[in-house]
């Protein structure tokens, strides 16, 4: 037929100096970049092996490199995935809001003002989450260890300063919301007219039309924005760090005084005196971050990537 | 009996052959929440009266008057959507809450300090009241600016690959790893950066580039990212209309296709420095901070303003309240910094997208 | 100036997909020939691979012969960027550089490929070229004005002034009219009358009046069935294959018989 196996390719037409020097250039950047990459991994390896090989009573805490990262995993985690409970439905309702609710005048200037909470740095965050939020809590710590003792999650006792993880994670749950609303807001604003007019010819009222023609569309870029928010919240480090009175060991105690740190904010309060083996186990803890938030990352690029093959089959 | 179609149960026993429902009013629902809110204000003042608690329970109350009310007059599938239309408001108002705050706390705490002090003096021999981050606003400056010159190159060029040039399991490889990149914890940027200059120069290096190579790390795969979408907007019949002309392909992408995307690489790349420049932890462990005033990023630690802030927060000296002072001034400028890039952002697409006609 | 193209045994691949097939054709110097034949018969990929713009997509490759005045364009030491300069093309869709005024638009061939030149030499190029393209009296008081502020057809005058100001010795035009309202498209014909004077013109048409309007040659692509390879199926004078063709598939295809 037409398919003819290939003859022998003709000899490469010569090219212009300009143009191998620029398009080398070019490909040398992107290559350059897998080699940062690479070179992240291989230079915090080599920086955390003293701390990896080290005798267990040399590592701060003394009980070996294990029982120091544990209660900074645990910490990253709670306050991470608390963030991300928070988050999740207030962002897929102000994206809602922004793509089928807001008069359309106005929408563009409401989706705006949300990424204006993404612009603002996280030092800032901290600040404020230490002197208004935590203050604000400290009755409904009260009120929650009071009346909610018996979930593990408020065993209280309450904190008397409000620096919890519960705030934290009201914090960093802020924070990422601009990040998931955004995601959200392009895969609704993206679903198939056709679906929707369906929708409403049948006489569907519009949270009706939404439920059966954006929402099933919009899932797994909804999930992927989610888990880039999740991945932020994880490695989030100058909020805690300022608003969280860290350091204890491990606990779900969202709203006591003493809290487990999380693995960046920990870095951030003990790197600048650290020297020695010291830095070599906030450099291995960092190491522990990366894998989280790339594996978390990762995840999250392949469902929103999936979503993408799928719809481009439409 | 048997032909007629029934329409939904209503709550209303009203069934004409087209219907015409019966429906709230159009204000129902605003009066109902003004309703809920004057309720919500007794109930407040029945334990202490506060602003916060009688919004809480006027929402709440209205929420429910205007389900209620809805389902009773319209029916349960139309009140279910004013139900939901409710809980969306609610969650975009409650996203103000803290925009509003945040921005009347900082604005609050930092106008006292905001003179001209501020902007003229450092910290050097400071111990009390008085001093300024012009040490640190000048710190943030430089380094921000180099970490802009090494990641814009690096950037363009690899969006540039990406869009012109790039083919296969390479193009794809650079795509993914850009992406994972854009996750990068900033903290670890840091610790990168440290590791790789410590391997360098020895222990307990600082130095100011340091942090530009740190938030170019965080600066490159947004630059990247932005590029490639600016790049694929140029339409392909300028790049068939330059070949055409006898021009060779790297000065079609020098000369045609960048121009044309300029407005867009350049929104582009200031959203990208608005986004480091209030980057705090990475340079938290590459450049430290010192009181004085340093303008040379290749020798010792400098200062910068994220890093000025955190400190003056976290380790006032006697006279606490003037440390406090001048860092929620200095988050002030930090917002203010943000802000103007990303005005400019705007800008920048709004006055250089290319001209048609008039 | 204008130069006569040989083409022999022309085979265009897409990768292992062959487009066309066993092209043999002879294009006569300072006359119009127009390539007519149904959508996807690979008219506009020959006439692309006359000035080597097909290679822009990734894979796309030739074998066979293509000369131009006895000189092989594929020859192993031919730059594809210089066939370009002297094989100029101008698209279906006007196509100006955002970027530029009309005079840069003019001016673009050479700029881009920073030739130094006088002002005055340059606007000598200007005016020539845009007179040549009969757009001068209309443009002339607005020359720093962006080219994508003119209607269609100037647009479409505009394009084909810049690749003139090139001083091609071959014009190519890949229906340079489809775009355009009727007015417009006769202005563009008229212009191409003209231009023959000075340059080797081959068009590609979907427009069987204007070909038999315009041309002194025309040629018929066919293709057999989809994924069959496009060929040449009839190539006389324009007046014999309007009145009496010596193809029955020509015949069809001109009385609309077909496709």
């Amino acid at each position: 037929m037409t398919t003819i196996s290939a003859p022998p390719a003709p000899p490469r037409p010569k090219r212009r100096a300009g143009d191998r020097v620029f398009a080398g250039t070019a490909k040398g950047s992107g290559i350059l970049i897998l080699i940062v990459l690479a070179g992240v991994a291989t230079f915090l390896i080599s920086e955390a092996v003293p701390a990896l090989t080290a005798p267990a009573e040399d590592i701060p805490g003394g009980e070996g490199l294990g029982s120091y990262v544990w209660p900074l995993i645990v910490g990253t985690l709670l306050g991470a995935v608390l963030a991300l409970l928070i988050a999740t439905p207030l962002a897929v309702g102000i994206a809602l809001y922004i793509t089928y609710y807001a008069p359309k005048r106005i929408a563009a200037a409401m989706g705006y003002v949300i990424d204006l909470l993404a612009a603002i740095p996280s030092v800032v965050y901290g600040f404020w989450g230490l002197a208004v939020l935590a203050p604000t809590l400290v009755p409904f710590h009260e009120w929650a260890a009071e009346n909610l003792s018996w979930i593990p999650l408020f065993a209280g006792p309450a904190s008397a300063s409000g620096r919890t993880m519960l705030t934290v994670g009201i914090v960093l749950g802020i924070m990422i919301l601009p990040i998931i609303s955004a995601i959200s807001r392009e895969v609704f604003s993206q679903a198939p007219a056709l679906h929707r007019e369906a929708a409403l010819a049948l006489g569907a009222t519009r949270w009706e039309m939404i439920r059966m023609a954006v929402l099933p569309y919009g899932k797994s870029g909804v999930i992927g924005g989610a888990m880039l928010g999740l991945g932020r919240a994880l490695g989030e480090t100058m909020a805690v760090a300022i608003v969280l009175s860290g350091g204890a060991g491990a606990t779900l105690n969202l709203i006591g005084s003493s809290n487990p740190s999380t693995i960046a904010s920990n870095i951030a309060l003990k790197f600048p005196e650290a020297s020695g083996l010291d830095v070599s186990t906030l450099i291995a803890s960092g190491l522990v971050l990366f894998l989280i938030t790339l594996v978390v990352n990762m995840l999250a690029r392949w469902v929103v990537n999936r979503r993408a093959d799928f719809s481009g089959a439409n | 009996m048997s032909t007629a179609i029934r329409p939904a149960p209503t709550g209303t026993d009203a069934q004409p052959p087209v219907r015409s429902r019966s429906r709230l009013p159009r204000f129902a629902p605003l009066g109902l929440y003004l309703a809920g809110i004057v309720v919500g204000a007794g109930l407040s003042a029945l334990t202490s009266f506060s602003v916060a608690s009688t919004v809480i329970y006027g929402v709440l109350l209205g929420t429910l008057a205007v389900y209620v009310a809805s389902r009773t007059v319209e029916g349960r599938r139309k009140a279910t959507d004013r139900l939901v239309t409710c809980l969306v408001t609610t969650a975009f108002g409650i996203a103000m809450i803290p925009l509003v705050s945040l921005v009347w706390t900082v604005l609050d705490n930092g106008l006292p300090r905001f003179d001209a002090q501020f902007f003229t003096n450092s910290m050097f021999r400071v111990v009390g009241e008085g001093g300024g981050a012009y040490h640190a606003i000048l710190g943030t400056l430089i380094i921000t600016a180099l970490a802009t010159v090494i990641s814009v190159p690096i950037g363009l060029m690899t969006a540039i690959y990406l869009v012109e040039y790039g083919s296969g399991r390479l193009k794809k490889a650079i795509t993914f790893f850009v992406d994972v990149m854009t996750g990068i914890p900033s903290i670890v940027a840091g610790l990168f950066a440290f590791a790789l200059f410590t391997l360098m120069f020895g222990n307990d290096v600082r130095l100011g580039v340091m942090g530009a190579v740190a938030l170019s790390v965080l600066m490159i795969p947004v630059v990247v990212r932005s590029c490639e979408e600016v790049l694929k907007l140029v339409p392909n019949e300028l790049r068939e209309a330059s070949y055409a002309l006898g021009v060779p392909k790297w000065r079609t992408v020098v000369k045609v296709v960048l121009p044309t995307a300029i407005a867009g690489l350049g929104t582009g790349i200031t959203l990208a420095v608005a986004r480091v420049v209030g980057e705090t932890a990475p340079l938290l462990v590459t450049v430290g901070l010192i009181t004085g005033t340093n303008l040379n990023p290749f020798d010792g630690r400098m200062a910068t303003l994220p890093v000025f802030a955190f400190y003056q927060l976290t380790q006032p000296g006697t006279l606490t309240q003037a440390f406090l002072d001048r860092a929620w001034t200095a988050a002030l400028v930090l917002i203010i910094l943000v802000m103007a890039l990303n005005i400019v952002a705007r800008l920048i697409s709004r006055f250089f997208a290319p001209s048609t006609g008039r | 100036m204008a130069k006569r193209i040989e083409v022999s045994d022309l085979d265009i691949y897409y990768g292992s997909f062959l487009a066309v097939e066993g092209v043999n054709v002879a294009i006569e110097p300072r006359s119009i020939t127009a390539l007519i034949g149904p959508s996807g018969c690979g008219k506009s990929t020959f006439l692309r691979s006359l000035n080597r713009m097909h290679e822009v997509l990734p894979g796309a490759r030739v074998e066979g012969k293509v000369a131009m005045d006895g000189q092989d364009l594929y020859g192993a030491d031919v730059d594809p960027v210089d066939v370009r300069r002297q094989i100029g093309m101008v698209f279906q869709r006007p196509n100006p550089f955002p970027t530029m005024s009309i005079y840069e638009n003019v001016l673009a061939g050479n700029r881009l490929n920073s030739k130094r030149m006088k002002k005055s030499e340059a606007d000598d190029i200007v005016e020539k070229s845009l007179r040549g393209a009969n757009l001068w009296t209309e443009v002339k008081d607005r020359l720093d004005r962006p080219g994508s502020g003119l209607s269609g057809g100037q647009q479409q005058r505009l394009c084909i002034a810049r690749a003139i100001a090139v001083e091609p010795d071959v014009l190519l035009m890949d229906e340079p009219c489809s775009a355009l309202d009727p007015i417009s498209t006769l202005a563009i014909e008229d212009l191409m009358t003209e231009l023959k004077e000075r340059f080797t013109i081959v068009i590609v048409t979907h427009n069987m009046q204007q070909a038999a309007r315009v041309s002194e040659s025309t040629g018929f692509f066919n293709l057999n069935g989809v994924g069959q390879p496009g060929r040449l199926i009839e190539f006389n004078p324009t007046e014999k294959i309007f009145s009496n063709p010596d193809e029955k598939a020509t015949e069809d295809y001109i009385s609309g018989r077909f496709g």
